[in-house]
């Protein structure tokens, strides 16, 4: 068993879940082939990766066309979908390979592509046109016009600028039949998309190429009238916004008519993505399976405060971000939960567990199974063992293979976490 | 035809001004719909403005390169109809949407595509020319080969920032009034516009001042360093960039005055004799003798390579 094998697809989970048209996308990133996996195993319809070029994470470990035809093939059996991020802005340097890039991607199986720059979209669907073109959010698109002309252009979905409101969105829908696609979760750039080059300056890195250091996140002295605006002691200055969380407002968003709810972080953990796509997955079905009666649980919240590190807050949904959305103060701290292990086998005979180590554990530690649909049980370790039956005081060898008796019954892809500051 | 000297302008009396001191074109708007403007010149007196410049035998632009929401639309169609009725050379924008608007509102009227940071290759400009776009503002992250081989790819305009400073950063957020509510202290829209006092200076860079300032449509930070392409220009007009383009904001408007003057000189001689164009230091002169000491003069990007 290799560390990226997976064995629950097909079953009767997977089943389940279908890609349907009546019911609003859950498009998750996905970094590499393993958190594709656990994207759509949580319950994402839609997965967006990154390929070799082309797109603005350059220091995530992007995905081969090899992976990307991997990736394909995985999400295809929950009927799930994979795009592809082209989201720079391309300089000369970068046209000429634009079509070839294209054709691997249309071939690989890749549904859609999500790009800003006028050229890619353009080349996109002369030269790939099995290829959907999403305008991607770092295109700032905020108005109902701007969104009736890619309309007219050709192109099937606009990812809004974040800034768009709750009510611009609804107007939008109203006025332009084209399927909308928003951020609802994750990290923001405080600037407009795309219309920030402080890397640039800062460093030489283009950030519209995929060069961001988060220069908006650092620390500024405010000058007013050639003096400093603080005092002394005071917190300094900065962009830097607290992350998006719609989990809350579920019902508007799907009201409004957003088609594709979009959560951000191809740069995220594993258990950072499951987490966080399997709480707005159960909100969604909920939803979707009684309007009238649906209500927010407690539970969604809290499975996104295990693996979230950043104060949250609802963008410009409702309002203009002010002082209380910035974080102007220390406030990142590490997420309470930490990832510990992956389910890889079960034996419902004997209560035994494989489980594959991702952080060290030991027999004593707090910790907690969790798997899709909000299924979730906590014990206590008990004895662990290794693959040849010899006793193991302390899970520390990433990637180890163990037996663990575990108190429920798990399915591989489960996910086992433990309390931060045990082991 | 001789390349042109492009400047923002305020007021009337600006237009003059810049128009004598060496302008050729200047840029003006309402700043419903145009960006960062060194001052409003409202719809209604957009028809003097715009005849001031063509009097003096300079062209007129509108700026309505803003990024618009669905409220601001409604008087989109009415400004561009003024804007045609005005005499206007052209429009220059980011937006779709406005270009949506000038399809119905000013079918005849002219062009010019300027998304800023995001205009940074030939093809995505080739795009809008497609639709009718005659100028493409070009990024001015873009480096001179960048530049040369941009317009060697185009049939259309191409427009380069040659001096002053350039916007690096663009919210939509209040960060400046944000700011002042977390520390508890009042603080106007007029505490928040642009001026000279007001900068970030971040941790680790104590000698850089990047001018901050908010208006009713956002948060803008500016450059530390103002690009100064005077002594690259033969690089330029070799490769036929088609229009300088000098930013006044946060300048008084004897500085801009003196800019213009020098450019002025160094694109006439350049036109006269483009072999044996020699640069003169002495043009640089006035612009150094007027220029802020905390502000560096600086190439931009025109001979940096990024990475990404």
């Amino acid at each position: 068993m290799n560390g990226t094998a997976v064995h629950a697809a097909g079953t009767d989970a997977g089943q389940r879940r279908r890609y349907r048209l009546d019911r609003p996308e859950l498009l998750a990133p996905a970094g590499n082939l393993e958190k594709l996996k656990f994207a759509v195993h949580y319950g994402a319809d839609a997965v967006y990766i990154g390929g070799q070029s082309y797109g603005l994470r350059s220091n995530a470990d992007n995905f081969s066309f090899e992976e990307m035809r991997e990736g394909v093939e995985f999400a295809a059996r929950y009927g799930a979908k994979v795009f592809v991020a082209t989201n720079i802005y391309a300089h000369q340097e970068d046209l000429p390979g634009i079509a070839d890039y294209l054709k691997q991607l249309e071939s690989a199986g890749i549904a859609a592509i999500i790009t800003a720059d006028p050229a890619i979209v353009e080349t996109a669907m002369t030269h790939a046109p099995g290829l959907e073109v999403h305008l991607s959010t770092q295109q700032s698109t905020m108005n109902w016009q701007a969104v009736k002309f890619w309309k007219e252009v050709g192109l099937p979905r606009v990812v809004l600028a974040r800034e768009t409101s709750m009510e611009e969105i609804r107007e939008i829908k109203d006025r332009v039949d084209l399927e909308l696609e928003v951020f609802i979760h994750g990290a923001m750039c405080s600037s407009v998309s795309g219309r920030c080059v402080l890397s640039n300056h800062f460093t030489d890195r283009d950030s519209n190429r995929g060069g961001c250091c988060q220069s908006c996140r650092w620390k500024y002295d405010l000058h007013q009238e050639h003096v400093p605006a603080s005092d002394p002691g005071d917190h300094m200055f900065t962009m830097g916004s607290k992350d998006l969380c719609m989990i809350r407002h579920i019902p508007d968003l799907i009201e409004a008519g957003v088609d594709s709810f979009k959560i951000e972080g191809r740069m995220k953990s594993i258990h950072y993505v499951a987490s966080v796509v399997s709480a707005y997955r159960q909100a969604i079905d909920a939803y979707m399976a009684d309007p009238e009666g649906y209500a927010l649980r407690p539970e969604w919240e809290e499975e996104i405060g295990k693996a979230a590190n950043r104060p949250l807050n609802t963008g410009f949904f409702y309002s203009t971000p002010g002082a209380s959305e910035h974080i102007y103060e220390p406030e990142e701290k590490p997420a309470p939960y930490d990832f510990a292990a992956i389910v890889r086998d079960y034996d419902p005979a004997t209560g035994i567990a494989v489980v594959e180590q991702r952080s060290p554990f030991r027999p004593g530690t707090e910790i907690e199974f969790i798997g899709p649909g909000g299924r979730s049980f906590r014990q206590v370790a008990g004895p662990l063992a290794d693959m040849d039956g010899a006793s193991v005081d302390v899970a520390r060898h990433p990637l180890q293979l163990l037996r663990i008796r575990t108190a429920e019954p798990v399915a591989p892809l489960d996910m086992m976490r433990k309390r931060i500051g045990t082991s | 035809m001789k390349t042109e000297l492009l400047i923002a302008a305020g007021s009337i009396s600006q237009i003059k001004a810049y128009i004598e001191a060496g302008a050729s074109a200047v840029l003006i708007g309402d700043a419903r719909f145009g960006a960062r403007l060194p001052g409003s010149i409202a719809e209604s007196e957009l028809g003097e403005a715009v005849a001031c410049a063509h009097a003096l035998g300079a062209k007129a632009y509108i700026a309505a390169a803003r990024l618009l929401r669905n409220h601001e639309l409604p008087a989109l169609p009415g400004y561009l109809r003024a804007v045609a009725e005005a005499g206007a050379d052209a429009v220059v924008f980011g937006d779709p949407a406005v270009w949506m608007a000038a399809r119905e509102a000013a079918p005849d009227m002219a062009l010019h595509w300027n998304a800023e940071m995001t205009g940074t290759n030939s093809a995505s400009a080739s795009f809008w020319a497609k639709r009718g776009a005659s100028r493409a503002v070009l990024a001015r992250e873009l480096n001179g080969e960048e530049i040369a081989d941009f317009k060697r790819s185009v049939g259309f305009e191409v427009q380069v920032q040659v001096h002053g400073m350039t916007n690096i950063y663009y919210s939509q957020r209040n960060l400046l009034q944000s700011y002042m509510d977390y520390l508890g202290r009042e603080a106007s829209l007029m505490d928040l516009g642009p001026s000279e006092g007001r900068f970030l200076i971040e941790s680790e860079r104590p000698d850089e001042r990047l001018p901050v300032y908010e208006d009713d449509s956002g948060t803008h930070v500016m450059s530390a360093d103002d690009i100064c392409l005077l002594e690259a220009l033969p690089e330029l007009l070799e490769a036929g960039v088609d229009s300088l383009y000098i930013e006044p904001l946060l300048k008084t408007e004897a500085y801009n005055v003196a800019v213009l003057r020098s450019y002025r000189q160094a694109i006439d001689a350049w036109h006269r004799d483009p072999g044996n164009f020699s640069f003169e230091e002495d043009w640089l002169d006035p612009i150094r003798e007027l220029q802020d000491p905390g502000r560096e003069l600086s190439f931009g990007f025109m001979y940096k390579e990024q990475v990404y």
